[in-house]
């Protein structure tokens, strides 16, 4: 398969990268750090022996979208799937009196994706066939006072990437939400209150395998499906009061 | 920000364990970062934790891990020239280009080791003799200095830094990248011939004859055996196999993934001396006469490796590993520390004995022309140390000197004795760190950096 990776210098986009080049896959590894993207793809050609091209792709840069999505397909003659792994996560406290961390968050959480996706959605759907992967998040799934804004803007694109799931269900194109836990990447190394951590390479082939069997939505590693269902199910009256 | 984890760290020999702070950087952005940081006043690189003793560590003081800068730069096939990051291993570098035809041109009696750590303890192995250390075939690295400044070194640019480096145990910068020749080989397999030698006087007089006929050369020995029996050993020295030579059925290049057997909590420490002993006499009188053998790449060059946590055999307490080399004309010098390790009851079992070629440039290079000799010393308590600096008295009398990827006791009056070019290397440090941003354990305890 030919697939386009989009934020491809974080620690669990690089894992991904690594799977899907290990199981032979050809990429395409979209971010803003072209040093970065140029040494991951020499790394992952010569390991794997499978095309592996850098790109530069800004998120929040949407007007030129389009232009990168042909740019993909000048690359590829076809793509079959596309994984969205980059996102933004400004301090919560700040955020409460700084406008300019709200928007970035939601522009680079939920506005830029939209803008992104529904390119690819489009060529997908008239290809009658294809995967979109998006990385959402636990936080996502219901407001805390310790993470909303951040929270609230990956809850849109669960929403978002359901409604599109919807959409593209008939014509034979799956979309997968992920929701992992904590990650043992750069984005919590050395911080405190860490809990479960797990490997990005274990959350890695989580995620292959639920693209292989066309999954609408993964939480990686399992546990936190069952973690998030009784947080879900606290009761709003009870749950305004706790301290999460 | 990037944030470092406080943790307990140790070497391979598990002695000492000293708290540091753990950076883990992705990229050289972010070594970058970390050293700008203020966060700490010094740092160490620390890659697979293959040296023995404090090499890699900083008591109180910030480590760098580098095994995620681990990636693969350019390869050329036609002229096997590799260049990778510094954390990339030489288990990789087997993995991926071995099934291509190309291995490593040295490699020690591991393979979990970063190619910066193998350039930064100037690493050698069975074809010393022949072909010197690792850096022989180091053509140059990029090194991130204490002023964030990334140079290259080779033979040609910053030559001065470049054979600083070799060896230097990472007090110079951080090596980011390296360029290796590779060596092209037909199969994965080696002709190896087993010799008994019934003492230290025959195992020389073997590798003075006929050394020369084996690209790879070792020899283990029985330290339990004395008088006219001391030094009892086996040789095993060996050419690579060419593909023609191997039965049919085997293909060269293709790699064996073994069962790994891992040691999952520190063991009584008889258990590590009872296995190599049976794996000693399993060679020395499972065969009658000298024998020839294929082996594979993986029992040749790593038979430890198999046993993924071996060290955890000799228990808590930790061990050293000690190594020394000895010049030609200081054999006597061997010949008495044998005598002293298997009186003294402390060693383990088995030694390792090979012969050594030239030196290199290298300021704080290990091996010199000659023989060297390697053994574990199981930590039992202190007096050990007292008898380890006897020890490297005896070896500064003869003329020899310890290796400092093995080394957790030596003192700094020995060290300096021991390698007369510290004071080249101590200007040439002071020059491109002059507040010593990098700094180790190992470099205050021989005084290279002071407290």
């Amino acid at each position: 398969m030919n697939i386009v990776v989009l934020g491809a210098t974080s620690g669990i986009a690089q894992a991904i990268a690594t799977k899907l080049a290990q199981e032979g896959h050809h990429l395409i590894l979209a971010g803003r750090r072209m040093d970065e993207l140029e040494s991951m793809s020499s790394d992952l050609r010569i390991r794997n022996q499978v095309e592996v091209y850098p790109a530069h792709f800004d998120a929040l840069a949407m007007d030129t979208h389009e232009a990168f999505v042909s740019s993909c397909l000048e690359r590829f003659p076809t793509l079959d799937g596309v994984v969205l792994t980059y996102g933004y996560m400004g301090d919560q406290k700040e955020s409460e009196t700084d406008m300019d961390i709200v928007k970035r968050t939601i522009d680079t959480n939920y506005t830029s994706c939209v803008s992104i996706l529904h390119r690819f959605a489009t060529y997908f759907e008239q290809q009658k066939g294809g995967f979109i992967c998006a990385l959402s998040s636990v936080a996502g799934d219901r407001g805390r006072q310790s993470n909303y804004t951040y929270g609230s803007s990956k809850g849109a694109l669960s929403l978002y990437l359901q409604g599109l799931r919807n959409r593209l269900s008939s014509a034979g194109v799956t979309v997968l939400t992920v929701k992992p836990g904590f990650v043992d990447t750069k984005m919590t190394y050395g911080q405190e209150g860490m809990f479960l951590v797990a490997k990005p390479e274990k959350v890695a082939n989580d995620i292959y395998k639920a693209i292989r069997s066309r999954k609408s939505v993964l939480y990686t590693p399992f546990f936190w499906r069952w973690i998030m269902l009784i947080i879900r199910l606290i009761p709003e009256s009870i749950f305004k009061k706790m301290k999460l | 920000m990037i944030k470092p984890v406080k943790t307990k760290l140790a070497g391979w020999g598990n002695y000492p364990v000293e708290e540091g702070f753990l950076f883990r950087p992705d990229n050289g952005r972010d070594v970058l970062e970390i050293l700008q940081s203020g966060l700490q006043n010094n740092y160490i690189a620390f890659g697979m934790g293959r040296s023995y003793g404090d090499t890699p560590l900083n008591k109180q003081g910030g480590v760098l891990l580098t095994t995620q800068l681990n990636r693969i730069l350019s390869f050329d096939e036609t002229t096997g020239v590799l260049e990778c990051e510094a954390g990339v291993t030489f288990e990789d570098i087997i993995n991926v280009f071995l099934p291509r035809g190309y291995f490593l041109p040295v490699t020690p009696g591991t393979k979990y080791v970063t190619l910066g750590g193998a350039i930064a303890n100037d690493v050698h192995g069975k074809n010393h003799h022949l072909d010197g250390c690792v850096s022989s075939f180091i053509l140059d690295f990029k090194l991130m200095l204490a002023s964030g400044e990334i140079i290259d070194c080779s033979r040609e640019h910053n030559v001065d830094i470049f054979w600083a480096t070799i060896g230097g145990i990472g007090l110079t910068g951080i090596i980011l990248s390296a360029r290796i020749q590779l060596e092209k080989v037909e199969s994965a397999y080696y002709d190896v011939l087993y010799e008994k030698a019934p003492n230290i006087e025959r195992a020389l007089e073997l590798f003075a004859e006929s050394d020369d006929k084996y690209k790879f050369s070792v020899a283990w020995i029985d330290c339990l055996a004395r008088g006219s029996s001391l030094g009892k050993s086996v040789l095993m020295r060996g050419n690579y196999a060419p593909a023609a030579s191997l039965r049919s059925g085997i293909e060269p290049l293709k790699l064996k993934n073994g069962p790994k057997l891992a040691i999952p909590f520190d063991f009584p420490s008889f258990a590590l001396n009872n296995l190599s002993i049976k794996s000693f006499n399993t060679l020395y009188y499972g065969v009658n006469k000298n024998v020839r053998k294929t082996v594979y790449f993986d029992s040749f060059f790593y038979p430890l490796d198999s046993i993924y946590k071996w060290n955890r055999m000799y228990g808590k307490k930790g061990f050293v590993q000690y190594q020394a080399v000895f010049p030609p004309e200081g054999k006597e010098g061997l010949i008495q520390m044998l005598e002293r390790l298997s009186s003294s009851n402390r060693s383990s079992f088995l030694a390792v004995l090979k012969t050594s070629g030239e030196q290199n440039p290298g300021l704080l290079s290990f091996p010199k022309k000659g023989y060297t000799l390697a053994l574990d010393i199981p930590i039992k308590d202190e007096s050990l140390f007292t008898f380890l600096h006897e020890l490297d008295e005896l070896v500064i009398r003869y003329g020899g000197r310890v290796y400092l990827a093995k080394d957790s006791e030596l003192l700094p009056e020995h060290f300096a004795e021991m390698y007369p070019r510290l004071k080249e290397f101590r200007a040439i440090k002071d020059r491109i760190d002059p507040n010593h941003i990098f700094s180790s354990s190992m470099a205050r305890r021989l005084g290279i950096v002071e407290e």
